[in-house]
């Protein structure tokens, strides 16, 4: 019988056919780490290493709280800076060049077939270009840093096939949001996620790795897409070797699977509190929004801020809302200042942040007082995620959200 | 913690407790002991003051959903939850909660039959919840060799520091 893809990578990495549902101890190809260094390294020390398995296999940089917004976490920064200098390890970016994920796949991390954990839990956005990225917390991280492996269950495999093609201005944000939404959050819980078909075939790197992004708000493990000639192009350059192609076989055995013909998808929107309780746009027609969020490791890449800048060219920002602007690195914000993406949505009155995490997790810069309401274009809705528990987040694509900042109330794109 | 059995009184939850709500992200970056004094701030602001060490803590479906933030297991473990039992996890905060020794057990049905202020006992080894105040039993799914052992040890680094 065929295998998934999870199974495949588990299979080369232990060098023996694996299926779904075995625990295995696999090596790790790369590790990721942001700010949880700092307590993963403190957990090493304590258990007396303090030296790592590989050096060239670590990847460590700082994007939640750049530029240091405490002293705390300024010693902290600090604190990294120094044990990445004893240390030897080689990948490290400092605050330079971004949102981790955007990071690890622009500078060719994120490998076909790779098996990489990070400190994140979107580290699933690598699925994207067919690795196996997973989030896992700063102990085991601890532990791999030691041993440069880790335990794991081969997960079950949940297929959704992505049918018939999208309309215009209508994104893959859209098709995520809409799956949590239709078959819930948990739909995915400890299992692989495959998004295949003839949209997810057509669909660009930038927005595949929107979906796999967001493969762990419907609990998944991994969200794998196909790796095919888009794949390889985006990857030449970036990769120190030679990247190939990867899919499930035919005969592979799933979990479940679904179809989700996109054809008639219309924008969607998650309202508070659950990325499940999604709806489309024009049913939350017309709800004030006090603060607009576009940006992430979601939705901040050059295309993203395209789209948004075609919405909001030669036009204003509402008085009342506050439109933050967090390009995914600084690769993306070189583009966008080259294309002219920057200046259209600084002259929109959009307010341009360094390529950083931001308000996204609540940690700061740009959160909610009580009783506001926010549209953003991140992954995440949850109750207190954006500054105060009163406050509310609306999910939605970059389109939904320029055209909601422009009106300064949560805005069908398809009407501006 | 001899064969990780607890016997205690239950704190309950709903489903689709994510670790924004144990954990709120703008006290993440705090030490464990002022960070434990926002758990759970926006769902129980009762939790922080009442919760007794040893107490349990018994939850629906996707307990611990989203973010990778071991501070969410952690404030749990610092103000002492002796186990958390639930339908389901949220995969990473399962992990995590393993990894730092933290007992947990998925155990369907449990969440409907239990109340709070229940008297419960756990036995993570052999993966039986007894309600002693409705004196039902419930089978939990057993966690595997690799975890168990964790647990035991009181952390995975328990298992590095020993070579
Ligand atoms: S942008 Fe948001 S979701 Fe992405 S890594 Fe940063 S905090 Fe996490």
């Amino acid at each position: 019988m065929g295998q998934t893809i999870a199974e495949k990578i588990f299979s080369e990495k232990l060098s023996r056919p694996v299926r779904a549902g075995e625990y295995v101890i696999a090596p790790i190809d790369c590790a990721m780490l942001h700010e949880g260094f700092v307590r993963s390294w403190m957990q090493l020390m304590s258990a007396g290493v303090s030296t790592v398995w590989d050096p060239d296999k670590i990847v460590v940089l700082f994007d939640h709280y750049v530029p240091a917004p405490t002293e705390r976490m300024a010693s902290a920064h600090m604190m990294v800076r120094n044990v990445i200098q004893a240390t030897g390890i080689k990948h490290y970016y400092g605050e330079r060049e971004g949102i981790c994920h955007q990071v690890m796949i622009e500078k060719g991390h994120a490998l076909p077939g790779a098996l990489v954990v990070g400190t994140d839990s979107h580290t699933c956005s690598y699925g994207a270009l067919g690795a196996a990225g997973t989030g896992i917390g700063t102990t085991e991280m601890a532990y791999v840093l030691a041993r440069g492996e880790l335990w794991f269950r081969v997960p079950e495999t949940v297929k959704f096939a992505l049918r018939g093609k999208l309309p215009k201005i209508v994104a893959s944000k859209d098709i995520l949001l809409h799956i949590a939404g239709r078959f819930g959050v948990e739909i995915a819980q400890y299992k692989s996620a495959e998004f295949v078909g003839e949209a997810a075939d057509a669909m660009s790197i930038e927005g595949r790795i929107t979906m796999s992004n967001m493969a762990v708000e419907i609990g998944a493990k991994f969200g794998f897409f196909n790796t095919d000639d888009k794949t390889l192009e985006y990857l030449k350059g970036r990769a120190a070797v030679p990247s190939r192609k990867l899919a499930a076989d035919a005969d592979a055995a799933y979990a479940s699977a679904y179809d989700v013909d996109v054809s008639d998808l219309e924008p969607q929107v998650a309202c508070p509190h659950s990325v499940g309780n999604v709806k489309p746009v024009r049913e939350a027609q017309g709800t004030p929004v006090n603060q607009a969020l576009l940006g992430s490791c979601t939705n901040g890449r050059l295309e993203d801020l395209r789209v948004a800048a075609e919405i909001l060219k030669g036009r204003s920002v509402n008085r009342f809302t506050r439109l933050y602007v967090y390009p995914a690195s600084r690769e993306v914000y070189i583009d966008a200042m080259k294309s002219g993406v920057i200046q259209t949505l600084s002259e929109a009155g959009a307010i341009i942040c360094n390529p950083c995490c931001g308000p996204c997790f609540g940690g700061h810069a740009g959160l909610l007082a009580p009783g506001e309401r926010c549209i953003s274009s991140t992954n995440r809705n949850f109750k207190g995620r954006m500054g105060s528990a009163d406050a509310e987040v609306y999910l939605a694509s970059p389109a939904t959200v320029a055209a909601s900042a422009l009106r300064g109330a949560i805005t069908d794109p398809r009407e501006v | 913690m001899a064969g990780l059995k607890f016997q205690g009184t239950v704190w309950t939850f709903g489903d689709n407790i994510d670790t924004d709500q144990i954990n709120p992200g703008q006290y993440m970056d705090l030490p464990a002991e002022e960070a434990s004094e926002h758990v759970f701030e926006a769902i129980a602001p009762e939790f922080s003051k009442e919760f007794k060490a040893g107490e349990l803590i018994v939850a629906g479906n996707n307990f611990g959903c989203g973010s990778s933030r071991e501070t969410a297991p952690d404030v749990l473990k610092y103000v002492g939850a002796a186990a958390i039992v639930a339908e389901s996890f949220g995969r990473i905060f399962f992990r995590n909660a393993v990894a730092i020794g933290l007992p947990v057990l998925v155990c369907p049905g449990i969440s409907a039959q239990t109340k709070g202020g229940d008297t419960l006992e756990v036995d993570i080894e052999a993966a039986l919840v007894r309600n002693l105040t409705t004196n039902k039993e419930f089978k939990g799914e057993r966690l595997h060799e690799m975890m168990l052992n964790s647990l035991r040890k009181g952390g995975i680094m328990k298992l590095l520091s020993e070579g």
